[in-house]
């Protein structure tokens, strides 16, 4: 052992690492040549990727905005860049990119659709972030009725007293419950209410016609605003309907599980074209004679049913995830069966189920393009009706790419949305 | 009950809708009647309105004549044929379809779920582009795109003429045309049954070997080379029985006539873009698939594999894959399900399975909505019903025995 000043008293300042393993060369040797079969998989890759951008960038490039068709536009190409040259014809998109968004929509009432969109978010936004003030979500419950009077038009009447239907059941439900029990008073209001719809609604609703607008038949409905009619519609009534139908399928009543058992796997069973098939052929026979309803309508129940039953499946997977402990607290607070499943169960149950319930979304929304099959010019149809248009007889990658990027919008969106809403309800359980 | 419960309460009508434990026969009662009575309901309308256009409710159409041909068959059909034969012909394609995007599918999935697992930062996101590309757009627009790309981009029949053609054949044996992709097709000479049966034996015998070097291996810790013993068994018996017999089974190539191509196999190009759309749809779901069931084998597996002395490889095969499938194949079985129900969008290009002949043309031709719907809704879920119990006996039988 040597005397007391063999040794350093001070840390001696960290030497910076050598510059191969710090920096990007080092993100490259790590990330992209960390073995020789790695290397090789880059270099194929780029090599792909290269080849396809030295294919795509040409036709963006060669891109023509403004020809009235397909011809012209491929002239325009050769005049340009000239022999063989290949570019993009946009021009399809500049001439019907109304009709993608609108469909067959009045020209001149365009602003309506668009309002409703606009008032969409201006609705979901209280409900999709928890800072905004609370009162903004008697928007989000006024929005359907709004939404459907700009885009059908007709009387503001008619979802004022479909509304009214809901605020006759609660004033109902509340003087029966002071002199009955909670049950009875639930049957009688709900039996007030389906009074009032079917037979003083309609009355009421052509005796105050207030408000009106020029109404646009639902023929005229397509391209983006019938996907989302249908597709915002559907996630709007499908989320209650399997939280009902999974409650039903969990409770230990015989009869209600049997039937939420054989309606979701009935349903979960078939392809959803069988039951648009179903709503476009069948419905008509099932209904008293004479009962004809919107097709869109329709279509918008069968939709709602199919996406119903996966919602309901999704949701039950949530329930069964919760401790049996906290059924049993609820139980041991005195809460009743509907106060613990608001309260207790279903908060946590969805929180869970939160991934699933945004893919059923997504494929419900996906689902939509499946009205193409039975006539609905949605945008699949109408790219089927514009490739059959002479003029743009043989375009392809130009109109499929832009559905494809409206649809990829929307979905992605969705998820990434699922994913925040995640992060931002996970409580450090795990 | 015990002893406490002494003094039996006097049943009240009040308690049927007050008392929990009478309140759920009430609501049961409630909800059945419902139930018999929107049923009731809805029979009486059908009776009614199928009186008023003056139908009958019978399935005697399905013996008459068709009267409609099918572009793709499996077993032999003419327009003479029956309307049952014609659902037979659209069930086979349907279950051909299926089984053949099942099988590129899982290709698909498996490559793409591993490689976005990659260590290598492009191959990762090339992966994960594909997933995110195919699934957030809709199946139906995969399906129509992917047949107005072969329609538009492939090269005519014609184009394969001449000295200067501007398309050529694949090894010399596949073209793929804006008609389809024609291919060789084994030609079936006499013995061609011990051929067959030869193959046949061999997949038994590598089913057995691989059974024998399981237990071998852990009753003794010997392991065989079981890869190149299977390999060797699955080529060798079959080309040597089809050497001795002369060659029985022989490949009849696609050869390029006055108009098109003659001779060889024939893939019409509606079962191609849906094959290729189904599969590569589908595989995106089964790629995040399989990610999932590789991540959720706990890091702690692999490396206690590798502390034991095992290799990279065995450490796959025998630690991660064993716990990784008992996540990954009960979905994977769902998305099979899945893929059946998409087969049904084949319409949309022309491919006649049963929703576009019994649900389509015979529902059309003979106005009976009623009967085929019933019929087609019975089929899928025969379809789905059968694929869950596969799927239930497959829990069943990986589920952790513990307890």
């Amino acid at each position: 052992m040597a005397g007391a000043g063999s040794f350093r008293r001070e840390m001696l300042e960290a030497q910076a690492p050598p510059a191969a393993r710090t920096g990007r060369l080092r993100w490259l040797q790590e990330n992209l040549f960390s073995s020789w079969p790695s290397a090789l998989l880059t270099l194929l890759s780029l090599a792909a990727i290269l080849w396809l951008v030295a294919h795509v960038w040409p036709w963006f490039a060669h891109s023509v905005w403004d020809a009235g068709s397909l011809t012209e536009c491929r002239a325009i190409i050769r005049e340009t860049w000239g022999e063989g040259a290949s570019g993009a014809c946009f021009a399809v998109i500049r001439e019907r990119w109304q009709q993608f968004l609108f469909g067959f929509y009045p020209r001149e009432l365009y602003w309506r659709p668009t309002l409703a969109f606009v008032l969409m978010f201006v609705a979901l936004a209280p409900i999709l972030f928890a800072e905004l003030p609370r009162r903004l979500r008697w928007f989000a419950v006024a929005f359907p009725g709004i939404a459907y009077w700009l885009l059908w038009g007709g009387p503001a009447s008619v979802p004022l007293a479909v509304y009214a239907g809901f605020a006759i059941a609660w004033l109902v439900h509340r003087a029966v419950a002071a002199r009955s029990s909670e049950l009875v008073a639930l049957v009688v209001a709900v039996a007030a209410m389906i009074l009032w719809w079917l037979h003083l609604a309609g009355p009421v609703a052509r005796a105050l016609p207030i408000l009106e607008l020029q109404p646009v038949g639902s023929s005229r409905f397509g391209g983006f605003t019938l996907s989302l009619v249908i597709g915002v519609t559907g996630i709007a009534f499908s989320l209650p309907l399997g939280i009902l139908l999974a409650l039903g399928r969990r409770s230990q009543m015989f009869f209600v599980t049997t039937m939420c058992v054989g309606f979701i796997e009935f349903i979960r069973g078939v392809p959803l074209i069988t039951l648009l098939l179903v709503a476009s052929f069948l419905l008509n026979i099932f209904l008293p004679p004479g009962t004809n309803f919107d097709i869109i309508l329709r279509v918008i129940i069968m939709v709602t049913l199919f996406a119903s039953a996966y919602m309901a499946e999704v949701i039950r997977g949530g329930l069964a995830a919760l401790p049996r402990g906290q059924y049993e607290a609820a139980d041991a607070l005195g809460l009743d069966y509907w106060k613990a499943t608001r309260l207790i169960i279903m908060p946590q149950a969805l929180k869970i189920s939160i991934p699933g319930i945004v893919n059923t979304f997504i494929g419900l929304f996906k689902d939509t393009t499946l009205v193409a099959i039975i006539g609905l010019l949605d945008p699949i149809g109408l790219t089927t009706a514009i490739r059959a248009d002479t003029n743009w007889n043989g375009i392809v990658w130009e109109l499929y790419g832009f559905v494809a990027l409206l649809f990829f919008l929307c979905c992605y969106g969705m998820s990434q949305y699922s994913q925040y809403l995640e992060r931002k309800l996970r409580t450090g359980q795990r | 009950m015990t002893s406490i419960d002494t003094h039996q309460e006097p049943f009240r009508l009040g308690m049927l809708l007050n008392d929990t434990r009478y309140r759920s026969l009430t609501i049961q009662v409630f909800a059945l009647a419902a139930f018999i009575l929107t049923t009731a309901w809805l029979v009486s309308n059908t009776v009614q309105n199928l009186s008023a256009l003056g139908k009958d409710f019978s399935f005697s159409f399905l013996g008459s004549r068709a009267g409609y041909d099918i572009n793709q068959t499996l077993v032999p059909y003419t327009n003479n044929s029956t309307h049952a034969r014609a659902a037979l012909v659209g069930i086979l394609n349907t279950i051909l379809i299926a089984i053949l995007g099942c099988g590129l599918a899982t290709v698909i999935g498996v490559l793409m779920g591993v490689l976005r697992l990659s260590g290598n930062w492009i191959v990762a996101r090339i992966a994960a582009a594909y997933v995110e590309g195919f699934r957030n757009v809709p199946v139906l627009l995969w399906i129509i795109a992917i047949m107005a790309i072969i329609t538009e981009s492939a090269p005519a029949p014609r184009a394969f003429r001449g000295d200067e053609a501007s398309a050529s054949m694949l090894f010399g044996a596949f073209a793929v045309t804006n008609r389809g992709l024609y291919m060789p097709w084994p030609v079936l000479g006499p013995g061609w049954q011990l051929v067959v049966l030869t193959f046949l034996a061999s997949l038994a015998a590598i089913v057995f070997l691989r059974r024998q070097a399981r237990r071998r291996q852990e009753e003794t810790g010997e392991i065989l080379p079981i890869f190149w013993l299977g390999t060797g068994l699955f080529f060798v018996p079959v080309l040597l029985v089809d050497a001795l017999l002369g060659g029985p089974i022989t490949l009849d190539y696609p050869v390029l006539e006055r108009f098109n191509f003659a001779g060889g196999g024939f893939v019409d190009k509606a079962l191609l873009a849906l094959w290729l759309a189904l599969s590569l749809y589908t595989g995106s779901y089964i790629a995040e698939i399989v990610r999932a069931g590789i991540l959720a084998v706990p890091r702690g597996q692999t490396e206690a594999a590798s502390a034991l002395g095992l290799r990279p490889r065995r450490v796959m095969s025998l630690v991660i894959l064993p716990q990784a499938l008992r996540v990954i194949v009960p979905p994977l079985i769902s998305q099979y399900l899945n893929l059946t129900k998409n087969s049904s969008l084949a319409i949309a290009v022309g491919y006649m399975d049963v929703r576009a002949t019994l649900g389509g043309i015979t529902m059309n031709q003979t106005g009976r909505e009623l009967e085929c719907m019933l019929l087609l809704m019975g089929f899928y879920l025969l379809v789905s019903l059968g694929i869950s119990s596969v799927m239930n006996w497959y829990n069943a039988s990986v589920a952790l025995k513990e307890r």
